[in-house]
């Protein structure tokens, strides 16, 4: 909760919005006041406006079955995933969640982000098998049939890479740029608890050894203290089986560490007393100090939020009422609280969390604000239920200088121009 | 319906099985045992000290023509990096401005050279060399880094008693280890 003169001023605001507010109703707000893309050259059509009847009203429309697999509409095209146009090579590559155009916390399967090391596999689900082995009473192997058999769960997560964004200039220009290795779904599967008590767990099990089915055999450690808790097997997402790029037909998902760790297209857990010590987790997703020593095993993504509308990228069409709003996650629980600065960081004010509030997914904030068309620097931090606060970008420079890669949970101040453009306040 | 008493000693009947640390009876009877043999063909994991790692060897010198052949496309003719990492130089580097990290700088295990040789490379074609070249082809990647000789063969155990330069520098995570005040006021 915030401190009694944070909840005044949070009513001062409201009470502005409210009267400054009704004013533009008519204004900004209704004549396409969304941030965002400008609009498209249909909508300047007048034949389609008040006081016409619009084409689309004319004509029946595109018949039942057109679209036996629904896709969004052809106005959107420009919402796809962010990939960079000059990565050296695309098969270890990874590909960006565009944040700025979502709304709410749950990530459309086609826009989850992608990180994958060898490739997306085409996986026959028939011919998949998971193997369970090591420190076990009874070793098995397990069909998607046989997955599918076990008691199943659903749970909304989010997931993020750790290299989201790393600390070197030049830094992104939007959000999706700066922390779009970042997505959010519902996940069904089965606890992963559950399938090793399917073969029962040996005096001496402290890791679990998961291995992807790709082209790369992506091997992580697993501690055994997660694998006990909230780790899942899952095999659909968002309703529908898993996507060739999140792991089909089946994936490991443990919530709030690392994305690499969430071992897709999941074929053997080995039961080990000990981490394996793979490439992953000794050359890569490790983080190298300034004293030249380097972190390992660090599993958990640390709390983080950023402005997506307004944010880099975007214009505001005019000064007046804006909706401030955004998302908040934290690997070690849920956000407690999100605050957000309109005046460079020099004043601080508690946004609104849009429930349901879940452990280890996005959550949505908003904040009514009115922008007085001056230059001005807005951003966001999170703090979480540990009461651990975001970071700034320098204060994480200052303690673990910009080799250290992975794992940046920094602010990121969006600046915007008295013409409305947004752009990195950073950069 | 059960009464309530029945269902909670159901329940708990239940809960105990299922908690039981290493019951011989599967709780769901899910999937089948898998064989030693099955086992054998898929475990390809091998660990820091080693253990699992075939039998065979390989020479610097075999390991440089299949360098030549099948790695320097990607990371360059002596390992300096290109489309793939450099795997080469960079000991000495770590706690300066321009960090280096590779094979011979960063890496605190040489066992994980070949394991991740053989899983993952070359990338256009992994699980495609023999034991013997995988041994060869690391043998090569070391004795670029200096951490073995231009004449040496590398099976099993010398691969195993090598000790990395950079083995002391891992340390656990201190995390959190960055303090924002979460100033509210004239900050
Ligand atoms: C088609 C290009 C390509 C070829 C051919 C190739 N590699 Fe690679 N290699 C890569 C890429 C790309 C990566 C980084 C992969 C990643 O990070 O997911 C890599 C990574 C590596 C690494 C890990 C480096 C580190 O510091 O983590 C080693 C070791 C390696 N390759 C060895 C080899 C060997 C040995 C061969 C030949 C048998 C080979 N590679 C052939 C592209 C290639």
């Amino acid at each position: 909760m915030s401190e009694p003169t944070d909840i005044n001023e949070d009513m001062r605001t409201r009470r502005r919005f409210l009267r400054e507010g009704g004013a533009l109703v008519s204004g900004v707000v209704v004549a396409g006041g969304l941030v965002g893309r400008k609009a498209s050259a249909a909508t300047d059509t007048a034949e389609n406006l008040p006081p016409n009847v619009p084409e689309w009203m004319k004509t029946p429309g595109d018949p039942m079955g057109s679209q036996p697999y629904g896709t969004p509409s052809s106005f959107e095209k420009a919402v796809v995933k962010n990939i960079a146009k000059d990565l050296p090579q695309y098969l270890s590559a990874s590909g960006r969640t565009p944040l700025q155009d979502l709304d709410g916390i749950i990530t459309p399967n086609g826009l989850f982000y992608e990180r994958h090391h060898a490739g997306v596999p085409t996986i026959d689900p028939a011919q998949h098998r998971l193997m369970l082995h090591g420190l076990v009473n009874k070793p098995l192997i397990f069909d998607m049939d046989d997955i599918r058999r076990f008691p199943s769960e659903s749970h909304i997560y989010f997931l993020e890479c750790s290299g989201n964004p790393n600390y070197k200039k030049p830094y992104g220009k939007t959000a999706s740029d700066l922390v779009g290795l970042l997505s959010c779904a519902e996940w069904t599967g089965v606890s992963l608890k559950l399938v090793l008590q399917e073969a029962g767990l040996q005096a001496g099990a402290k890791w679990v050894v998961a291995e992807g089915a790709d082209a790369a055999a992506l091997t992580r450690s697993v501690p055994i203290e997660k694998c006990l808790d909230d780790a899942m097997l899952v095999y659909s997402q968002n309703g529908e089986r898993l996507r060739p790029q999140q792991g089909y037909p089946l994936r490991l998902l443990l919530p709030g560490f690392e994305g690499n760790m969430s071992v897709k297209w999941l074929r053997r857990l080995r039961v080990a007393a000990e981490p394996t010590y793979s490439r992953e987790e000794t050359s890569k997703y490790t983080d190298l100090m300034p004293d030249g020593s380097a972190r390992e095993f660090t599993f958990y993504m640390e709390a983080k939020s950023i402005i997506t509308r307004p944010s880099g990228g975007q214009q505001l069409s005019a000064p007046g009422f804006h909706e401030i709003s955004g998302i908040a996650w934290s690997g070690r629980g849920k956000v407690k609280r999100v605050d957000v600065s309109v005046d460079d960081g020099k004043t601080w004010q508690e946004a609104r969390l849009q429930e349901p509030v879940l452990t280890r997914a996005l959550t949505r904030f908003r904040l009514p604000w009115h922008w007085d068309g001056k230059p001005v620097v807005i951003q966001s931090r999170a703090i979480d239920e540990t009461a651990y606060v975001q970071p700034t970008l320098a204060e994480l420079l200052a303690v673990r200088g910009e080799d250290y890669y992975y794992h940046n949970n920094a602010i990121w101040p969006w600046h915007i121009a008295a013409d409305g453009e947004v752009t990195n306040a950073l950069a | 319906m059960p009464s309530r008493e029945s269902r909670i000693a159901i329940f708990t009947a239940f809960t105990l099985v299922c908690l039981a640390p290493a019951q011989a009876q599967s709780p769901y009877g899910i999937g089948r045992v898998a064989t030693p043999a099955e086992i054998a063909g898929w475990n390809i994991d091998i660990d820091r000290e080693g253990d699992n790692l075939p039998p065979g060897s390989g020479s610097v010198s075999h390991g440089r023509e299949i360098f030549d052949q099948q790695c320097a496309a990607c990371h360059g003719a002596r390992g300096e990096g290109g489309i793939g990492d450099r795997l080469v130089g960079g000991q000495g580097t770590l706690a300066t401005p321009k960090p280096v990290k590779t094979v011979g700088s960063y890496w605190p295990y040489a066992p994980t050279l070949f394991d991740y040789i053989r899983r993952a490379m070359p990338q256009n074609a992994p699980e495609s060399l023999s034991n013997d070249d995988v041994y060869a082809v690391s043998a090569y990647i070391l004795s670029l880094n200096g951490l073995l000789p231009a004449d040496a063969t590398l099976d099993a155990k010398t691969l195993s008693s090598i000790k990395m330069p950079n083995r002391g520098m891992f340390v656990g995570d201190p995390r959190p280890d960055v303090k924002n005040p979460a100033c509210m006021r004239g900050c």
